[in-house]
Order: C-alpha cells, then sequence, then structure tokens
C-alpha cells in the first residue's frame, strides 16, 4: 500500500472537483472494497476524497412515483427500508443476498455498483491481467476460471462484476444520477452504465474521471412479482456464481411481460432482454421457462471451469421465473 | 445437546469430582474482553515493524534485488535480503534422520538467492510503522532468473517415490497375506480412486512473532502449539543454545497444525532484531500464510475392496499419492488407519510422493485420517451399495476382534457401540438405500454415515505444581491452550486431584521456563500434559502426607495412614482430618512443591501391547437443490467412544469443531494451485472458502461412557481431531443418498452433481 493523502468532501461539487483536480485522487465511500485493493497495491490512489459523509444518505419518493436512493445509503439501510421492501422485494433480496452484515453495514450504494472484480489474478500483482496492468495478458483464460464471465467476455478479460445489488436494479431499470466537477448533472440508465471488456477491460463504467455517483432513482415498480435467486458455493458470504432476478407480470394464464436480469455472467449486471422476449405473451409453462432460459444463454461461451455455469444459468432462470410466476 | 451414556460394557470407578463437567472456559472472559494479549499486540518499547516481500515466481533464482529505494523510503530502519541477512546454517536434506529433527532442524530464511516456492520471502522491510515497511517494500524491485518448475500432481505421477517413513514415524508400506490375489479371485470388488485437493488451515489468529534480545538472551512472543520445538528450532536456525530462547505464547488464535514449527515472521523477527538492537514484529498476511504456514497437500488415492457376497472383506488395498515439496519432503500418513479399521486376511497399504516446487506440506487438523477416510469411508459406502448391504452392517461385518495388522488387543473400541447408539438416535432407519429417491418439494434429502477413528498418541510431558499457605495451587507447564481448553481441563484435573474448588487453582502455560510438554498437536495435549499433571498432583499429595504425619506442629500428627484422601478443601487421614490451608501453615509456612512426568506413549509397553485409538460414528443429512445442485446441510450427529471426558463442554466443542471441518472438507475446502505458475490462486478467505455459521446446522454430540486404563492414569484419549474424522465422508455419503451421484472428486461443489440431477417438473 502506498502513501496517500485524504481529506473529507463538504460538498458533492467540491468532492468532484478535488477528485477532477488530480489524475491520481479517487473518492472513498465505505472503504470496504477500495481499502483491501489498496493494500494489495492494485489501487494506488495518491489522494482520496471521503464522501461518506456527505448528506447523500436520504432514500425519498420520487413524482413519478419511484425512489430516488442517495449514493450514501448504506447497503443495509437500503434493504431494511419498509418502501423498498414492500415495493421492490428483489432489491432487499439481492442485498441481503451479498457480502455479510458487517459489510453491508458500511457498503454505499454508490460503492457497490463500483466495486471491481473478485477475480483472483486481479488480486494477484504478479499474475498477468489487462484489467489491473493493460496489455500484460489475462491469466484467467486459461487459469481457474470457475468465477468467471460466459456472456460479453472478450479474448481480453472474463471477469465478472461481482454485485447482487447492481443485478436487482438492471432488472429495475435503475437510473443513476451523476455530479461532475462543473456541477452539471446526468441520469445514465443502469444498462449504460457498465461497459463491457472488449479491448479495454480496465475500463469499466462510463464515468468520467471526478465525476460522482450522487443517487440512484428507482422508476416506480413495474407490474408482476419479483424474485432474486443467488446461487452459490456456500450458504451465505460468497460471490454467486449465478444469480437471476426476474420480474414477471400474469395475465390470467399468460405472461403479458417479464424482466430479468442476470448476475455472475458477465462484466455487467446481463439484462436477459431474447428473453423477456421470448416470454412476452408466452402460455406461463415449464416450456416456455425452458425456452426463456434457453434464449437468454444463446451466446454464451465457456471458458473450461466455468463451463458449468451455462446450464446452472438456465436451469436457475428456468426456477426463478416459475418461482416469480407461483407466487404471482 | 450433549449426553453422557452409560453403556453396559462399561466397569468403571466413579468420578464424583470436577473432571468431566461441562464448565466454562477459564479463559473466555479474557477473550473476548480483550483482556488476552496475542503475540503481535504485545506493546514494548522501540518495538520496530517488519513486512515480508514474496517471490514472485515459484522457481528459479534472484538475478537482481534492488532495495535503494526502499532504504531511503520514510521511516525505513532495515531492509534485509539474502545479501545482507545475518549467517545461518544451510537448510540440509530433504529428509532428517529422525522424526523429532522434524521440528527442531534450522529453518534458515532470506539466506540464498533460490527461490524454491512462490511467496517464499526474498526481502524483509522494518520501519517505525507497519504501514511504512508494507509501502517500501512495494519499492523494491527484483528480477528473477526463472526456472520451469513442476505443480501438477496428477502430471508427473511417474515421479512418484516411497518416503522412508511417514508423519509421525509409521512405516510406508504395509502388507499382509497377497492382496492382488485375494481381489482378483473377490466376488465383489470395489476399485475407486478419489482426489483431494490442497487445503488450508488458516487459523484466524496469523503467524505473529514479535521478538526482542536482552544482551544474548532472545525472547519470542509468539503464536506456537508447541514451545520446545519453536525453541530448538530458533536455537539451531540461529545457532545459540536453546536456553538462551525463551518462548512465550499463553494465548494462540487457532492452530489446526500450522503453529508446529517456526515459520518466517519468527526467524525473520530475531534476525531483524539482532541486527537493529531493538525489538521487531512481524506477522505474516492472510495471503502470505496460504504459501507460508503450511498446507494440507493434493491427493489421489486408490481404493480397492475384495469382499465375498455377504460383505466379508477379503482385501483391502489403500494406495496413496500426494503432492509434496522438492526442498522437504512430508508425507501425511493417509492410509495408516487403514490398518487398523476393518478386518480382512490381505491387505496393503502405500504412501507415495511427488515432488513438486511446492512449499512444504505441514500438519493439518487429523494428519492422515482427515483426507484418507473421505476415501475409505467413501468407499466403504460404494461397497455397501454394491452388496444392497446397510453401511452399519457392513462395518459391522467386518469388525476385527484385535488389531488387523498389529496383531494385539485394542485398548477399548466401541465402534459397533457408536454406530448402533447413532443409528437409532439419527432414525437411521428412515434412510432409503435407494439413492436420488427422497424428495421434499425441489430438494433430494439423503443420509449419510462415516466411522471415525484417530489414533491416541501421548507425548513426554512433565508438570510443576505448587500449593501455597492459602492453599491456593499454581500447576506451570510449557503446555499451549490453541483454543481448545487446556486452561480448563487442567484446572479441573488439579481441583479434582487436590480437592480444591476450581478458584484456588491457576493454571499458567505457554512459556518455555516452565517444564517441558508436547504441546498442543495431535489431539496429544490434554492427555499427555493431564497425565503429567495429574501424576505431579499425587507427588504433591504424597509430600503433604508424609509432612502431615511426621511434622509436630501437624494436626495429623502420627496419624497412621491406610486410607487417605484429599476433598473439600481438607485432607484426610483415617479419621483424622484438617483444613488443608490450615495444615501447610503449621507444618510448611513456604508451601509445598512437586513434579508429575510422563513418557512418550510409542516407548510405553501399555503403547506396545495394545492398539490405542478413539472411535466414533458420524451421521449427516443433506437436502440437494435439484434445480441448482446446492448442498446444503441439515442435521448431523456425531457418537464418541474416546475414552474419559474431561470437560464435557469443551470436548463437544471440539468435536462440533471437527465436525464443521468435515462440512469444509466435503463441500467447499480447496486451494487451487495453478499448474501454470505454481501459486495458490484463492489465496484469502473471501475466495477460500471454509463454512459459514448458515453451512453448519444443528449438530448432536454424545460420548459414551469408557475410561481407557491402557491409555494413561487418566483414562481420557485424544478427541481434537476425531470429530473430522469420517465427518466429511458422512457428508460426502449423504450426498450419494441424495442425488444417486458419487463425486470422487473433493470438493463436493454444486458443478460435480449437477449434470447428473435430474429435471423435474414445475
Ligand atoms: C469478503 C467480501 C464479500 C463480499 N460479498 C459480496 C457479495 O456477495 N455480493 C455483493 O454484491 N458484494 C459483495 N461484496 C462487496 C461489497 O458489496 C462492496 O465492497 C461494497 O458494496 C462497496 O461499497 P463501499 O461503499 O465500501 O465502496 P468503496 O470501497 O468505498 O468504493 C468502491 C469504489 O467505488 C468508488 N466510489 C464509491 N462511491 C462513489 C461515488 N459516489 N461516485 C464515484 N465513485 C465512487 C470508489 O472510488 C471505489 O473505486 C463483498 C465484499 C467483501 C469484502
Ligand atoms: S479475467 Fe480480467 S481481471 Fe481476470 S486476469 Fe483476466 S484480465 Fe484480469
Amino acid at each position: 500500500m502506498q502513501s496517500f493523502t485524504y481529506e473529507r468532501a463538504a460538498s458533492a461539487e467540491q468532492a468532484a472537483a478535488a477528485v477532477a483536480a488530480r489524475p491520481d485522487a479517487k473518492f472513498i465511500s465505505g472503504g470496504t472494497n477500495l481499502l483491501d485493493l489498496m493494500k494489495l497495491d492494485i489501487e494506488r490512489p495518491a489522494h482520496l476524497v471521503d464522501i461518506s459523509r456527505l448528506p447523500l444518505d436520504r432514500i425519498e419518493e420520487t413524482a413519478e412515483g419511484g425512489l430516488r436512493v442517495g449514493a450514501q445509503v448504506r447497503n443495509s439501510d437500503l434493504a431494511a427500508d419498509p418502501r423498498v421492501r414492500s415495493r421492490y422485494p428483489m432489491l432487499t433480496q439481492a442485498l441481503l443476498a451479498g457480502a455479510s452484515g458487517q459489510i453491508r453495514n458500511k457498503a454505499s450504494t454508490s460503492g457497490n455498483l463500483l466495486q471491481r472484480t473478485r477475480c483472483p489474478y486481479f488480486y494477484d500483482r504478479n499474475m498477468p491481467c489487462n484489467k489491473r496492468e493493460p496489455g500484460s495478458g489475462c491469466a484467467a483464460l486459461q487459469g481457474f476460471n470457475r468465477m468467471h464471465a460466459v456472456l460479453g467476455a472478450s479474448k481480453a478479460c472474463i471477469a465478472v462484476h461481482p454485485s447482487d445489488m447492481a443485478v436487482a436494479m438492471a432488472g429495475l431499470d435503475a437510473r443513476i444520477e451523476t455530479i461532475s466537477p462543473g456541477g452539471e448533472t446526468r441520469t445514465i440508465p443502469i444498462g449504460d452504465f457498465h461497459q463491457l471488456p472488449e479491448a479495454m477491460p480496465h475500463v469499466e463504467t462510463v464515468l468520467g474521471h471526478g465525476e460522482m455517483i450522487a443517487a440512484v432513482t428507482l422508476p416506480p415498480p413495474p407490474a408482476g412479482r419479483q424474485v432474486y435467486r443467488k446461487v452459490r458455493d456456500r450458504a451465505s458470504y460468497a460471490f454467486a456464481l449465478v444469480s437471476v432476478a426476474a420480474i414477471v407480470e400474469k395475465s390470467g394464464d399468460r405472461i403479458r411481460s417479464a424482466r430479468i436480469a442476470m448476475g455472475g455472467v458477465a462484466a455487467k449486471p446481463w439484462r436477459a432482454t431474447e428473453a423477456e422476449r421470448t416470454l412476452a405473451g408466452a402460455a406461463a409453462s415449464d416450456g416456455a421457462f425452458t425456452d426463456a432460459a434457453e434464449a437468454a444463454l444463446a451466446g454464451a461461451v465457456g471458458h473450461g471451469g466455468n463451463d458449468f455455469k451455462i446450464p446452472l444459468a438456465k436451469r436457475t432462470m428456468r426456477h426463478t421465473l416459475a418461482a416469480a410466476v407461483e407466487s404471482a | 445437546m450433549t449426553e453422557t451414556k452409560t453403556s453396559e460394557n462399561r466397569p468403571s470407578e466413579t468420578h464424583t469430582g470436577v473432571i468431566g463437567r461441562p464448565i466454562d472456559r477459564i479463559d473466555g472472559p479474557l477473550k473476548v474482553t480483550g483482556g488476552a494479549t496475542y503475540a503481535y499486540e504485545n506493546a514494548l518499547e522501540g518495538a520496530a515493524y517488519g513486512y515480508i516481500l514474496g517471490a514472485a515466481v515459484a522457481k528459479g533464482r534472484i538475478a537482481e534485488i534492488d532495495t535503494a529505494e526502499a532504504e531511503r523510503a520514510p521511516a525505513v530502519l532495515l531492509v534485509m535480503t539474502h545479501r545482507n541477512a545475518p549467517a545461518q546454517p544451510d537448510f540440509g536434506p530433504a529428509v532428517t534422520p529422525t522424526v523429532p529433527e522434524v521440528f527442531t532442524r534450522a529453518r534458515p530464511a532470506l539466506n540464498s538467492e533460490r527461490v524454491r516456492y512462490y511467496d517464499e520471502p526474498v526481502a524483509l522491510v522494518v520501519a517505525e510503522t507497519f504501514e511504512a515497511a508494507r509501502a517500501a517494500a512495494g519499492f523494491i524491485k527484483v528480477r528473477y532468473d526463472e526456472e520451469p518448475g513442476l505443480y501438477d500432481l496428477p502430471g508427473h505421477m511417474a515421479d512418484a517415490y516411497a518416503p522412508k517413513r511417514t508423519n509421525a514415524g509409521f512405516e510406508t508400506d504395509s502388507m499382509i497375506g497377497d492382496f492382488e490375489s485375494a481381489f482378483a479371485a473377490a466376488p465383489v470388488k470395489i476399485d475407486a480412486t478419489y482426489r483431494t485437493p490442497f487445503e488450508h488451515h488458516n487459523p484466524m489468529e496469523p503467524h505473529a512473532t514479535l521478538a526482542a534480545w536482552s544482551g544474548n538472551e532472545l525472547t519470542i512472543h509468539t503464536s506456537a502449539q508447541t514451545l520446545a520445538n519453536f525453541r530448538a528450532g530458533i536455537a539451531s536456525t540461529l545457532r545459540i543454545p536453546p536456553e538462551r530462547v525463551r518462548i512465550v505464547s499463553p494465548f494462540i488464535g487457532g492452530g489446526f497444525g500450522s503453529k508446529l514449527i517456526a515459520h518466517s515472521d519468527t526467524i525473520l523477527a530475531a534476525l531483524a532484531a539482532q541486527v537493529l538492537q531493538r525489538p521487531v514484529k512481524i506477522a505474516l498476511t492472510r495471503q502470505q500464510m496460504f504459501a507460508n504456514a503450511g498446507h494440507r497437500a493434493e491427493m489421489i488415492q486408490q481404493v480397492r475392496f475384495g469382499a465375498d457376497a455377504d460383505g466379508r472383506l477379503t482385501g483391502i488395498a489403500h494406495d496413496v499419492w500426494s503432492a509434496a515439496s522438492s526442498f522437504e519432503e512430508y508425507c501425511e500418513q493417509t492410509a495408516v488407519f487403514a490398518r487398523s479399521l476393518y478386518v480382512a486376511p490381505n491387505r496393503v497399504t502405500r504412501h507415495r510422493l511427488v515432488p513438486l516446487d511446492i512449499n512444504r506440506g505441514e500438519w493439518m487438523r487429523s494428519p492422515g485420517e482427515a483426507p484418507g477416510m473421505l476415501a475409505f469411508e467413501c468407499a466403504m459406502d460404494e461397497l455397501a451399495d454394491r452388496l444392497g448391504l446397510d453401511p452399519i452392517e457392513l462395518r459391522i461385518r467386518n469388525e476385527p476382534a484385535q488389531d488387523p495388522e498389529r496383531g494385539v488387543p485394542f485398548s477399548t473400541r466401541n465402534l459397533v457401540a457408536c454406530m448402533k447408539e447413532g443409528a437409532r438416535r439419527f432414525g437411521w432407519e428412515r434412510r432409503n438405500p435407494t439413492p436420488g429417491r427422497t424428495r421434499e418439494g425441489r430438494k433430494l434429502i439423503g443420509y449419510g454415515m462415516a466411522a471415525a477413528i484417530r489414533p491416541n498418541y501421548i507425548g513426554a510431558a512433565t508438570a510443576q505444581v505448587a500449593v501455597d499457605r492459602d492453599a491456593r495451587v499454581t500447576a506451570r507447564l510449557d503446555m499451549t491452550d490453541i483454543g481448545t481448553g487446556s486452561y480448563t481441563i487442567l484446572t479441573q484435573i488439579a481441583a479434582d486431584s487436590l480437592g480444591l474448588p476450581i478458584s484456588s487453582i491457576k493454571v499458567e502455560l505457554g512459556d518455555s521456563r516452565f517444564p517441558r510438554t508436547a504441546g498442543s498437536g495431535g489431539s496429544w495435549g490434554a492427555a499427555s500434559a493431564g497425565s503429567a499433571l495429574h501424576n505431579a498432583c499425587n507427588a504433591l499429595k504424597q509430600r503433604i502426607l508424609k509432612a502431615a504425619q511426621s511434622s509436630e506442629a501437624s494436626p495429623l500428627h502420627g496419624a497412621s495412614a491406610t486410607e487417605a484422601s484429599f476433598a473439600n478443601s481438607e485432607v484426610r487421614i483415617g479419621q483424622r482430618s484438617a483444613g488443608l490451608a490450615d495444615l501447610i501453615r503449621r507444618i510448611a509456612p513456604d508451601g509445598f512443591e512437586a513434579e508429575g512426568s510422563v513418557a512418550a506413549g510409542a516407548t510405553t509397553e501399555s503403547y506396545k501391547a495394545y492398539s490405542q485409538h478413539s472411535y466414533g460414528a458420524h451421521f449427516a443429512e443433506v437436502a440437494v437443490d435439484c434445480d441448482t445442485g446446492e448442498i446444503r446441510m441439515r442435521r448431523m450427529l456425531a457418537v464418541m467412544g474416546a475414552g474419559r471426558i474431561l470437560n464435557a463442554k469443551t470436548a463437544r466443542s471440539q468435536i462440533i469443531g471437527g465436525m464443521t471441518w468435515g462440512i469444509g472438507a466435503a463441500l467447499m475446502e480447496q486451494t487451487v494451485l495453478d499448474r501454470r505458475y505454481g501459486h495458490f490462486v484463492n489465496h484469502d478467505l473471501a475466495e477460500y472458502h471454509v463454512p459459514i455459521n448458515g453451512d453448519v446446522p444443528e449438530m448432536e454430540v454424545v460420548f459414551l461412557e469408557e475410561h481407557d486404563d491402557k491409555a494413561n492414569p487418566l483414562g481420557a484419549k485424544g478427541l481434537g481431531e476425531l470429530g473430522v474424522c469420517g465427518a466429511g465422508a458422512a457428508v460426502a455419503n449423504a450426498v450419494y443418498n441424495a442425488t444417486g451421484v458419487r463425486v470422487r472428486e473433493f470438493p463436493i461443489t454444486l458443478d460435480k452433481v449437477l449434470p447428473a440431477l435430474p429435471v423435474i417438473a414445475i
């Protein structure tokens, strides 16, 4: 870990300006991801701007009937909020399926979206890794890649985004609000926020340097039942092998609409639009769920150690859709 | 729930005393309030902090190491590499002439430009703060001449060789009768090859040391299971007499066998403290512990059984190939238990090593049985399945009357009783013998069982005990409490023997100035140190009685003692009695002192005349999600026959801890060695999975009443590791019963069962 200077931001604008002013500066929220990476010399900021105490920790109703979640709302608080629990239950389920109680108490909404991959080669400075050191190669491609991506990966990087929360948010069509050093704001649909690796896996989002997440807006809850299902190697405190967030709206015996996002399969929360299309208007049947799962994974490619994720994701999607319909 | 069952076959002396009572851990309040000081927490004036830099390659030599920038970094006091480290002896041959030397040999650090394994220390930075040392370590530039290394056990089986002995000095091979012919002729055969991965112990407290010199005397505060070994190892590395080294280790945040020998934190702290003439602290980081503090090696095990149609074994073969280090041999005794478990006229066990360019394996909780029983007891389940026989019935049919290879009687063996009692309590009759047929909703349910066996070791130990004029007792031994309850059971033993309340007993451990014991390892701690203390208390009582009878000032003067006893803080001789404190004040105002010892088990007549093991039976119920293959435990039961139980609570804790290890080994623990680079890929506790609370189901532990008078004067046997032995196999057998999928490559992660799970209609 290299030495760094530290300041506590007084306002959102000032925080953005402070980071923008130095190429080697970074925001720090809960620090549960950044500090670990700094200790291992994987992140090496020379200056930290602490935004954890900014008054961005409120959850407010929006005019359109949704919720605006401040960037500094803790994962635990977001999960426990009664409005979230009743209107966005799959977001609560996803949050509670992530990390541990202690980490969720510290982790912020923005930090969760921006947490970095858990690829073990990314975590070891002696290993080639294009994400850590562009151009050095990808040790995971031919290595231990049990946890890695089956969708949207490239030859340069096959890492996954580890967040559970973001998967539920992707299914809910959340929008990310940012503030830039000059005070300008913009709103980015979550689907456009994270980037696929292609040739530049070190670029993970569309955020500019110094651009700060201020809030995440959840549109009004969509019709239909919500279910988040995380599949993992132990009962708790493990990253997703595969996860599925599903919202299914029924009309009689038919599915009117479905929204599906997957975790553990790609460098971003993966919206399964083909599956959604297959389901729209279909009879709510095992066959339709199976077809949807096939459609969702149609372009999937395994890398040896993670081949099992393809059938696993299909099976998980099939029974998660069934669960969403059953409870509907 | 813990129960002690009285079994019919147990004539035993009655113990009305404090031994066996489930009293709370004596050190508990200190630990939960932060009052127990661990090695790294010791504050010494002027202490400096070290940080170790590990090698970036697994094999080669350091061609160039540039430390200039690190030396110039703020607050840096010393950068040590092989170029400037104090001279140390060479590491020496891969195999020591005798077993004890494994523990006491020199273990030099930073004394060569050779890199023998990934993350081996190549530099030490010492600075005024930990942060400064770590930051400066990042400035060191190392260029390696890398050499191709061997990291692939299955790929290099052709290099396998037979070591001279296994760990703990067992014969490498055993052979009785003619297995191959018996197997060829057997009407029923099982030939199953199992694989177990690298595993790591990773105790909560890392390997950490504070070293301080005063003149030419060295004091080491560290986290050690066996002080005498640490002392000898450090002394030989530093080339000083052991008497000049003091080891202090009163509290240990877990060891599991990873703290039996000194590691680089200790050696480098001692060297740096010597160079700097100030105290130096070093802790291995969690990541560094994976390469530098021992592991259980990857293994391939072939188990073959020949049986007749009734399930009587005609032949048993257990062959083990284990990954090993090229520079120091360590052969886990994986097949040794198989020499004692079941009867069969033709038998063979063999251990082979495949040398790789990795660090040596070390003793990891239940060395031998932990990986060995995973394979062997699953293969027994395969045989039962093949025969259509209940797994318990199969084991009963192969229960030996005496040790099948040594030909000596068992001291005690309650395996069958454990299995029968377990079956009754677990509701074993509800198990569906046809696998994959029991479903509750979308979960497949399975039951599994396995036997447990673990040898009873005794290490040489001495204890000192003193009683003062207030009848307060201090017992001292260099024994350790690695979280197992040593303080507590030793207190109980002394209180019981001397007839005093617990509050009158003070047990002091973890200082090499105290009499030498075998420390904590191999489950021998309680029996060895406990027997020594028991003998010391007896000697103390003899001394007190003698003085009480002979001293004019004694209220018991002249009492003729055919029957003397110590109880309720009184001494009674015949009809006369006196308070112990009162008596001591009158006859010996300075109090009394005595010592007691036990000899190492292997040297005793009783050890030669009897096969001594603890036994048990494990039962497990699992649920497997038929959509995802996720395997979750539902409940577990262990019924144990492990000699006299010294404290029902700490004993139960040991067993449930072991059962939890069984869950880990069966379902999730695995360190992945990258076969290209030779490094452990998942080297932290986020990626190396051990069971968390949610993975651990309701657990029941039952101890059958037992008193093993052949084992030691206490009648107790080791049980710290018994809970692991067979526990994983019970889980694996339950997974088979649930799914019909026999996974022979541990851990059984969901991807290995998923392909065989049926797609069940929604
Ligand atoms: C052992 C372990 C297990 C875990 N398991 C899971 C799991 O199962 N599922 C899961 O989803 N997560 C898991 N996590 C990850 C956890 O959710 C994240 O660490 C956490 O959400 C990060 O939030 P933070 O506020 O601490 O972020 P920080 O560490 O403070 O920041 C992370 C990154 O975000 C940037 N950042 C933070 N806030 C802003 C902002 N407002 N604008 C711009 N940039 C910003 C920082 O600069 C930094 O780069 C686990 C973590 C650990 C350590
Ligand atoms: S998968 Fe991505 S993060 Fe992992 S080693 Fe390859 S480039 Fe690095």
